[in-house]
Order: C-alpha cells, then structure tokens, then sequence
C-alpha cells in the first residue's frame, strides 16, 4: 500500500462537475517523484480544480488518483500527511503576523510550541523575512505574502507541495525569488506539482508539462518537446502605424512563412527561432516601407501556444470551467 | 508600509542572496515529520489563533461591546426612572439582560470570522492539514468564548461601577456569565453555518444582526413583559433570550429557577446538536 510506485500522482480520467460546468473533464497525469510538474494552461482551465481534487479538497465524480502511492477518495488523511498545498489565494491569515502564522502550521502539525517558534524562526530567516516576523500579514507587499505562503507550506517538509499559480501578480524580482525557492524545494527531493499560466515559468522550472484546455490534458511532454511542436519562438513586432498590418503580414509571410496577428491592432508575430532570420524579416519590413514601432524576439506566449495546439486562443475565463457555453456548443 | 520593505529588501539581497539560499537548504534538510497532532492540540492551537485576532483586530471586541454600553445607559438614565421607578431598580433589572444581549451579538461575528477564513483562502490551507477535521470549527468557537467572558467582563465592570449590586454575589455573577457563555456557544453555531451559506462576510453580519436584534428586543431584556399585547406576551414569554435573561437575574439576586436553567441549556444542546454537524459537513464540503 506505501508508496513503492515510483510515480508521485497517478491520476486517471478525473472528472469534476460544478452543477452543468465540467471543470475538469477527464484528465490524466503521470507525475514523477523528485521532480517539478507543470500545469499550464489560461484562467479557468481546470487547473486549480483538478489541484483541489488531487489535495483532497474536492472529492473527484468519476476517475481515481494515487497521491505518493494512496487513494484521494479513500485515504485522504493519508494524503494529507505527505502533501502540502500553497493555494492561488495566499492562504495565510492577515490578522496574525508571519511568526504567529507559521507557529500555529507548526503546533497544528504536532510540533511541540518550542519547537514550533524555532522551526518559525529558522523559515522566516530562510525566507527574508525575519525583519517582518512581528508584522501583521496585512502589511505585508504581495511577494513577502508569497514567500510566507511558501513557508507555511514545507513548516514540515512535504514530499508532495502543490502550487497553484505561486507568481501570478508579483514583480519580477519577487518571481525570481520564488523560483528561485521552488528550484531549492526540488533539490532537496520534494516533488511539486506546478500550475501556470506562464510558459516562460512553465519552461524555467519544469522537467514536463501538462497543457490543459477546458478540463482536458491537450499536450503533455518535456518543454523542449512542446516548445519544438509549436515553434521554439516567435518574432514580435510592434507597428507604429496599425494600418499598415496587412502589408506587414505579408511580408511575413514570405519571409518567415506565416503570421498570426496579435490582440493588440498594432502587433503581430510568427514563428521564427533564428535571431539572423527575425533581423532580416524586420529588414524586410523597413523595405517594404512599414514603420516599425519596437520589435522582439522570444519564447511564443501561452496563446501562441494554445494557437498551436488547439485552433484557438486562449481565451481568459474567470472561473474554473466558465466556458459552458463555449462548451456546450461544441459538445452538440 | 510595504513599499518600505521592498525598498528595503534589494541591499540586503546583494550580500545575502547566498546566504540565504544555504539558509533555504538547511531550513529543509532539517525536519523530520513530528507524530501527528492530538485532536486537544489542534483544538488548543485554533483557540489560540481566536484570542490572537482578539489581540490583534479589539475593533471586534470594541464594536459588540459599544452598543451594549449604551444601551445601559441610554434605558438606565433616560427610561429607568419612568420604566422601573428608580434608575438604580432599572440598573439592577436591565443589567444581567445587557449581558445576555453583549454575549449574543459577539457571536454573530463567529460566522463572519469564519466567512473570512472562507473568502481569504485559509480554510484551503487548514483543510488540507492532517488535523481532525472539526478543531478549526470547535478551536475557534473556544476561542470566542474567550470573547464572549472579555464582552461580558466589561458589561458586568460598568454596572458595578453605576451602582449595580448583585445580590448572590461574585458567585451569582460567575454562574450567570458561565449559563450565558454555554448559550453562547450553542448559538454561534447557527452563525457558522450562515458563515458557511453566505457569500460574504458583510452578508453574514447583515443577516446575523437582522435575526439576533429584533430576537433580542422582543425579550424580556429591557421590559417586562405585563404591558405587552397578548400575541406580543406570548412571544416574549417562550423566547429563549427571555428565558436566559431571566435565568441570569435569577442567578445574579438571588431566586433562580432550575426549570429555567434547564431550558436554557437544553436550547444550547438542541441548537449544537443540529448546527454543528451541518457547520462540519459543510466546512467539509468547502
């Protein structure tokens, strides 16, 4: 029954209703020990459902899962034990200052209260915030209310941490840091399991990634495989006058053999991984006697990526599974 | 505040970044899973998270006893002469009824705390502790009564201080606050359960103090009930506050009938024995 299986989540045709929205619609991981996981995928995609569903906060209507070798549905206080989960929600009281909160994860973890003040001592150094130990949480900024978070969740060390979407709103220095302390986490043997909506966070950190789509796995490999299945990057350019699209988009066209036009009236981009081949389409344009506006040359976004994978973009919805429209008109 | 830290933060980072990240390793190299904890322990750690937040936010605390202080001395000045002849009679009548009517709303605010836990994201964390499951609902409502004896304390501080003398003592007075502190707990469960229903916590006090005010009005707290119209008697007679109020008079001067207590704390089982299951299934539920 312990957990001699080498995978870490095990989970087959889970599925997750919420009265007619299908949240999660039979997804399938494969997630293994020691490693990062990646769930990447736009708002309301499943994600965070199928999180709650392997946390054993949300009891799955069909499907099963193993979490480190046990039953969500049957042994949830034995999964409990093992994982540790940091929310989309920074779950950490505001009232309480940082100390307080992590002493209390302690005591409730079955840590005797000295040892708990010295394990809370200990993290809140680890984690830069010792100078805020005393602090209510309320005046924490967002990323030392990330870190906290963090924090709160390894007061014992998991072997399973979910996050959900641990960089969503900070800056990019407190991004940094946070990945910086999940690489830590990995190191150190705990596996994680990681939503998203960044492909660039996706690709830094994970060894595989899910692509999810309205409750179901559409895509699911190393980064350098899902990268390389929609074009390992894409010129951006900015126009300077949105006018000229048209005659910019053909251009790219024939320089780099496609095009796909952004939100923004005055943005497109292609596929294009070659710094030489993106200098000589933008040359290109300047003949053609576009103005460009500012230029760049990356990773393709998630919508590229979605693009790529689905036939359409990724279309932001506020909450798990609130394409039921959407949904419903493609089911009939 | 916080953009003083983060301002703060950069030259720290520069020499400490390595620092810290060997502080990371070490933080995680060096903890071996403590035996999980007893259902006391958890409910003793979630209690005292509750008298944390009284520490931490007395806005509370300040907000339910405010009203209550006026009330006695609004009714004990300006209707105690005409109401019960005397305003040191009325003072000795109204009194235990303010107590009870303190305590009462300070439970209203057991189910938003715990509508904020909801809408904040804790409760995702503490239902995901291998915790027995209902500490964080029991801690916290221990933890409130912490509250409701501070509510009450006070209460009881300003009547002495108007010249309120209990005839059965500090013994009456204790046995008094100890019936409405058990009431108490059986009612927040009513509140937890809206907590859990409702979508915000402003929704959970709007509709708390909806149903906790006029209950309390149509009592005998600030009247006797005689004068009433007879519908109106017959309310006030078998409402549980009346009952509990005149309980705590009785215990408070003396004369306390057991008929009485017993009701009271009969009412207090009933209301645990149907919300506090329903609370449970539906913090389960989440």
């Amino acid at each position: 029954m312990a957990s001699q299986s080498p995978l870490a989540i095990e989970a087959s045709g889970l599925v997750k209703s919420f009265g007619e929205t299908r949240a999660v619609d039979g997804v399938d991981l494969a997630v293994g020990a020691g490693s990062i996981y990646g769930v990447l995928g736009p708002n309301g995609a499943g994600k965070t459902t199928t999180i709650r569903v392997l946390a054993t906060l949300l009891r799955p209507d069909a499907g099963s899962a193993r979490v480190l070798g046990h039953d969500v549905v049957s042994e949830p206080e034995r999964v409990r034990e093992v994982v540790s989960l940091t929310g989309q929600l920074a779950s950490v009281d505001e009232d309480l200052t940082g100390h307080e909160n992590l002493v209390l994860l302690g005591l409730l973890l079955g840590l005797r209260r000295k040892a708990a003040k010295k394990r809370s001592a200990e993290l809140l150094d680890a984690f830069g915030l010792a100078e805020a130990a005393g602090k209510l949480v309320k005046h924490y900024s967002g990323g030392m209310r990330r870190r906290l978070d963090i924090a709160a969740s390894i007061v014992v060390t998991p072997q399973l941490m979910f996050l959900d979407e641990p960089t969503t709103g900070l800056d990019p220095r407190s991004r940094n840091q946070v990945w910086e302390i999940i690489r830590t986490l990995v190191a150190g043997g705990t596996t994680i399991l990681l939503c998203t909506q960044y492909l660039e966070e996706a690709d830094q950190l994970t060894d595989r990634i899910a692509v999810i789509d309205r409750g179901t796995v559409i895509a699911e490999g190393t980064p350098a495989e899902l990268k390389a299945s929609v074009g390992s990057g894409a010129l951006h350019v900015r126009l300077l006058d949105p006018d000229q699209r048209p005659a910019a988009a053909d251009v790219f066209e024939r320089a780099l053999g496609a095009v796909h036009l952004e939100p923004d009236p005055a943005g497109l981009s292609a596929p294009c991984a070659d710094a030489e081949r993106a200098a000589e389409a933008v040359a290109e344009l300047g003949r053609a006697g576009v103005r460009v506006g500012g230029f760049s040359l990356g990773q393709p976004s998630l919508d590229e990526v979605f693009l790529a994978l689905t036939g359409h973009p990724a279309e932001d919805q506020d909450d798990d599974g609130a394409t039921t429209v959407l949904r419903e008109e493609q089911a009939t | 505040m916080s953009t003083e830290t983060t301002q703060a933060a950069p030259a720290r980072r520069t020499t400490g970044a390595r620092g810290e990240a060997a502080a990371l390793r070490n933080a995680l190299a060096s903890t071996p899973r403590p035996p999980r904890a007893s259902a006391m322990q958890s409910l003793l750690a979630f209690g005292w998270r509750g008298m944390l937040k009284v520490k931490h936010v007395p806005e509370q605390l300040l907000d339910v006893t405010i009203t209550p202080v006026m009330f006695v001395l609004m009714f004990t000045y300006l209707f105690g002469g005409a109401i019960a002849g005397s305003t040191g009679e009325y003072l000795d009548y109204i009194l235990p009824g303010v107590l009870v009517m303190s305590v009462l709303f300070t439970t209203v605010y057991s189910g938003i705390a715990l509508n904020t836990d909801l809408t904040k994201g804790v409760v995702d964390r503490f239902r995901s502790l291998p915790v027995w499951r209902p500490a964080p609902l029991v801690g916290a409502l221990l933890g409130d009564s912490v509250r409701y004896l501070v509510a009450g304390t006070v209460i009881v501080a300003l009547g002495l201080a108007l010249g309120f003398r209990p005839d059965a003592g500090l013994g009456g007075v204790l046995a008094a606050m100890a019936l409405v502190t058990v009431f108490a707990f059986g009612l927040s469960w009513v509140f937890t359960t809206l907590g859990l229903l409702l979508r915000s916590p402003n929704a959970v006090m709007n509709a708390g103090f909806m149903g906790i005010f006029p209950l309390t009005f149509l009592s005998n707290v600030f009247v006797e009930p005689q004068t009433l119209p007879a519908a109106l008697k017959a309310f006030v007679d078998v409402n549980p506050i009346s009952i509990l109020s005149t309980a705590s008079r009785g215990l408070m001067h003396g004369g306390a009938e057991a008929t009485d207590i017993v009701i009271v704390l009969a009412t207090a089982a009933t209301l645990t024995a149907i919300f506090a299951p329903l609370t449970t299934r539906l913090y389960r539920r989440g």
